[in-house]
C-alpha cells in the first residue's frame, strides 16, 4: 500500500536547514497495524506528513497505492486525503465552533456527498464509536477521549483505506487512551491499514510492526 | 450545502469582528451613497441642463444686427446695420437650409393694465411660427398667434405666465381684455410654465407677445430687434450662419466675413460646451464616489486579511481533511462579496430613498431631479463587485496558498 525509497526531508536553507528525514526505506502492507516510536524531534511527524500527502519530500521516491505521488497535482493530492487517508491528531483539531456533528460531516462535504447520505453516515459513525447522544455537543462540552473519538469518526467519514494517527493518546489519560486502542484494533480487524505514531507502550505492544526512528532514519527493524 | 457552509462560516467571522465589520461595512456603504447620488445628481443635472436649454429652443441660431468692423465696396468701418421684416422673407427664399425663419420686433416698458393692476413688460412683435421654434406652447385652453392675428392685424396679446401673474393673479386670462398703453387687447393664451436658463431679451414668462403686422402698426417701428433661424439640421448650423452672411452681406454691403456687422448667436454651441460640462460633473462624481469605494475595499481587504490570520489553523485544517484550494479560495471571496453586497444593498436602499424624498420645487429648476437610473444603479453594482473581488483576491490567494502542516502547528 505504500512503499518509500531513500525518502529525504529537509526544512530552511543554510545555517537554518534541518535534515528532518536522512533516506526512509519503507514498506506498509495493505491492512497492517504499523506502529511508528521515536524519541522527540526524530522525524515521525515529518513522515507522517508525507505518508498523508500533507507534505512533500525533499527527494526520494513515495508511491501511495502503487501510484507515485509526484505525479499528482494538488487537487488530486487533497482528493486523496479526502477519500483514501483519514487523519487523527494529538491534539484532536476539531473545530471549536462546530457541533459533533458538523465535525465529522466535514470530509463528506468536501467530497460532495448529499446532505442525506452525510447525515445517515455521520450518525453511523457517531454511533460506532458511541457518541451519537453527543451529535449536537459542541466541542468544548467534551472530554478528550470524547473529542478524540469524534476526530476518530471524522477520519472515517469517506471510508479511507489508510488512517494516519500522530499521537493519538498522549493527551489522553490512561483510562481514554485504551478506549481509543480498543477502537484502533476495531477498525484493524475491519480491514483499515493503521500508521500510529505513539509513545503509548500499550499501542506499540499491540502493533504488527513497530518502526524507530532516529535523527531521521530508521534504527531498527525488527518485528 | 457548500454555500450554507460558507454563510454560516461568514456569520461566524463576522460576528466574531464586530467593530471592524460594522466600520468596513460603513465604509461600503458611505461609498455606495456617495457615488448613486453623485451619480444620480450628474445624470439629472445633465438632464435639467439639456431640457433648460431647450426651453430657448432647439438648435437655433439668433441673429442681431450690428456694427460693420471692415471696410467693404467703399464704405468705412462702424456702420450701424438695421434689419427689416423683409430680411427674414429674403433669407428664407434664398436659403435651403432654412427650416423656420420668425423676425422679431421687441419693445421694453409697456404699460399693461388690467383693471386695477398694472405691469410695464416687454412686447415682442412675432409671426406664429415662433411657438414651434421658441417652444412657446399654450397652457390649457389658450392657443399662440394664428395667421388670421397676422393678416388681419388683430390685437390679440400672449402672455408670460409670470405676466399673466402680476395682471391677473389666480384667474384665468384667456378671452379678457387688457390694456396696452391704453389700446384693448384680447387675451388669446398664457404660456405654459418652463424651463429656461438662458434668454435673450429677458426671460419668456416675463414678456408678452402680439402678431408683427399689429406691432408693427401700433408702435411704428421699421426696424426688428432680431431674427430666429431654424435649420432643418442643427449639425449644419456653422454652414447656415456663413449663407446667411453671404446673403446678409450682399444686401447690406459688408465683407461676408464680417463677424460684427452680425451678432450671432448659435444655441448648438451652447448646447455643446453644456453637453462637455455635464459629462465632466459626471467623470468627476464618479471619480469622486470611485476613490470612495476603493477607500471601502481596503477596509474590506483589511479584515479579510485579519480573518485569514485568525483562521489559518482552520484551513489548514480543512485542506488536511481535502479542501482544495478553489475551496478555500472560493470560501474568502464568498465573504468578501458578502461584505460588499451586504454594505451596497443598505447603501443603495438609502440612496434610493435619499433621492425619493428629495424636496421638488426651486432648486429643482437649476439643478434638475436627481435620478437612480438602471445605468446608475448597474454601475454601482459593477463597482462593488469589483471592488470586493479586488479586496479579497488577496487575502483569499493567501489562505489558499497557506502550507497545511504549517497551518495546522500554527
Ligand atoms: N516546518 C519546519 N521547519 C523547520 N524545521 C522543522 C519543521 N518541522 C519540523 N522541523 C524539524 O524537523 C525535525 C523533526 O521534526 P518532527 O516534528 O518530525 O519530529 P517528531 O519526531 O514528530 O517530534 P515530536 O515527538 O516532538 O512530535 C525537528 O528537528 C524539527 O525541529
Ligand atoms: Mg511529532
Amino acid at each position: 500500500m505504500i512503499k518509500m525509497k531513500k525518502i529525504e526531508k529537509i526544512y530552511g536553507t543554510g545555517t537554518a536547514k534541518v535534515e528532518a528525514l536522512r533516506g526512509i526505506d519503507l514498506d506498509i502492507k495493505k491492512n497492517e497495524f504499523f506502529g511508528l516510536i521515536g524519541p522527540s524531534g526524530s522525524g515521525k511527524s515529518t513522515l507522517m506528513n508525507i505518508i498523508g500527502c500533507l507534505d512533500v519530500p525533499t527527494s526520494g521516491e513515495y508511491y501511495f497505492e502503487e501510484k507515485d505521488i509526484k505525479s499528482f497535482n494538488h487537487n488530486q493530492l487533497a482528493e486523496i486525503r479526502n477519500e483514501k487517508i483519514g487523519f487523527v491528531f494529538q491534539n484532536f483539531n476539531l473545530l471549536p465552533y462546530a457541533t459533533t456533528f458538523e465535525n465529522v460531516e466535514i470530509p463528506m462535504i468536501f467530497k460532495g456527498a448529499r446532505a442525506k447520505e452525510r447525515k445517515a453516515r455521520t450518525m453511523e459513525l457517531l454511533d460506532a464509536v458511541g457518541l451519537a447522544g453527543r451529535a449536537h455537543h459542541k466541542p468544548s462540552e467534551l472530554s478528550g477521549g470524547e473529542m478524540q473519538r469524534v476526530a476518530i469518526a471524522r477520519a472515517l467519514a469517506n471510508n479511507p483505506s489508510l488512517i494516519l494517527a500522530d499521537e493519538p493518546t498522549g493527551n489522553l489519560d490512561t483510562k481514554s487512551g485504551d478506549e481509543i486502542l480498543a477502537i484502533f484494533e476495531n477498525l484493524w480487524k475491519q480491514g483499515h491499514t493503521l500508521v500510529v505514531i505513539t509513545h503509548n507502550p500499550n499501542i506499540s505492544k499491540r502493533a504488527q510492526k513497530v518502526v524507530k526512528l532516529k535523527d531521521g532514519s530508521i534504527e531498527n527493524n525488527n518485528r | 450545502m457548500k454555500s450554507f457552509m460558507f454563510l454560516s462560516q461568514f456569520v461566524r467571522d463576522m460576528r466574531a469582528q464586530k467593530l471592524r465589520t460594522f466600520l468596513t461595512i460603513f465604509g461600503i456603504i458611505w461609498g455606495t451613497i456617495s457615488i448613486v447620488l453623485l451619480l444620480g445628481f450628474g445624470v439629472g443635472l445633465g438632464r435639467q441642463l439639456k431640457k433648460n436649454l431647450h426651453g430657448l429652443g432647439e438648435g437655433l441660431v439668433i441673429l442681431w444686427p450690428g456694427k460693420t468692423s471692415i471696410p467693404y465696396q467703399g464704405m468705412g468701418r462702424g456702420r450701424q446695420l438695421h434689419f427689416r421684416e423683409d430680411d427674414a422673407f429674403l433669407l428664407e427664399r434664398e436659403i435651403q437650409q432654412i427650416k423656420y425663419i420668425c423676425p422679431e420686433y421687441a419693445r421694453w416698458g409697456v404699460e399693461l393694465k388690467q383693471q386695477k393692476n398694472t405691469y410695464a413688460a416687454q412686447v415682442r412683435g412675432v409671426y406664429p411660427v415662433y411657438r414651434l421654434m421658441r417652444n412657446a406652447i399654450p397652457s390649457r385652453e389658450g392657443r399662440f398667434l394664428n395667421p388670421v392675428d397676422i393678416d388681419k392685424k388683430r390685437r390679440v396679446i400672449f402672455l408670460g405666465n409670470k405676466v399673466k401673474e402680476e395682471l391677473f393673479k389666480d384667474d384665468s386670462a384667456e378671452g379678457k381684455y387688457i390694456t396696452l398703453n391704453g389700446i384693448p387687447f384680447q387675451v388669446v393664451g398664457v404660456l405654459k410654465e418652463k424651463h429656461q436658463n438662458s434668454s435673450y431679451g429677458g426671460r419668456d414668462e416675463y414678456t408678452t407677445y402680439i402678431p408683427a403686422t399689429t406691432f408693427s402698426t401700433i408702435f411704428g417701428h421699421k426696424y426688428i430687434s432680431n431674427m430666429i433661424v431654424q435649420g432643418h439640421d442643427p449639425r449644419q448650423n456653422k454652414a447656415l450662419q456663413e449663407r446667411i452672411l453671404q446673403v446678409l452681406g450682399k444686401k447690406y454691403r459688408f465683407h461676408p466675413e464680417d463677424r460684427e456687422a452680425l451678432w450671432v448667436w448659435d444655441l448648438m454651441e451652447s448646447e455643446k460646451v453644456f453637453m462637455a460640462m455635464g459629462i465632466g460633473f459626471n467623470i468627476f462624481f464618479s471619480l469622486v464616489g470611485a476613490f470612495t469605494l476603493i477607500v471601502g475595499g481596503i477596509g474590506v481587504s483589511n479584515i479579510m486579511n485579519v480573518v485569514v490570520e485568525e483562521r489559518t489553523r482552520e484551513i489548514g485544517l480543512k485542506m488536511a481533511l481535502g479542501a482544495k484550494k478553489g475551496f478555500v479560495l472560493s470560501q474568502f471571496l464568498f465573504e468578501t462579496l458578502m461584505i460588499t453586497l451586504i454594505g451596497g444593498a443598505i447603501g443603495l436602499a438609502i440612496s434610493y430613498g435619499i433621492i425619493a424624498v428629495f424636496p421638488a420645487g426651486e432648486i429643482e429648476q437649476y439643478i434638475g431631479r436627481p435620478t437612480l437610473s438602471l445605468g446608475v444603479a448597474l454601475v454601482a453594482v459593477a463597482l462593488l463587485g469589483l471592488i470586493g473581488f479586488i479586496s479579497g483576491f488577496g487575502p483569499a490567494k493567501r489562505a489558499a496558498n497557506l502550507n497545511p502542516v504549517e497551518a495546522i502547528r500554527s
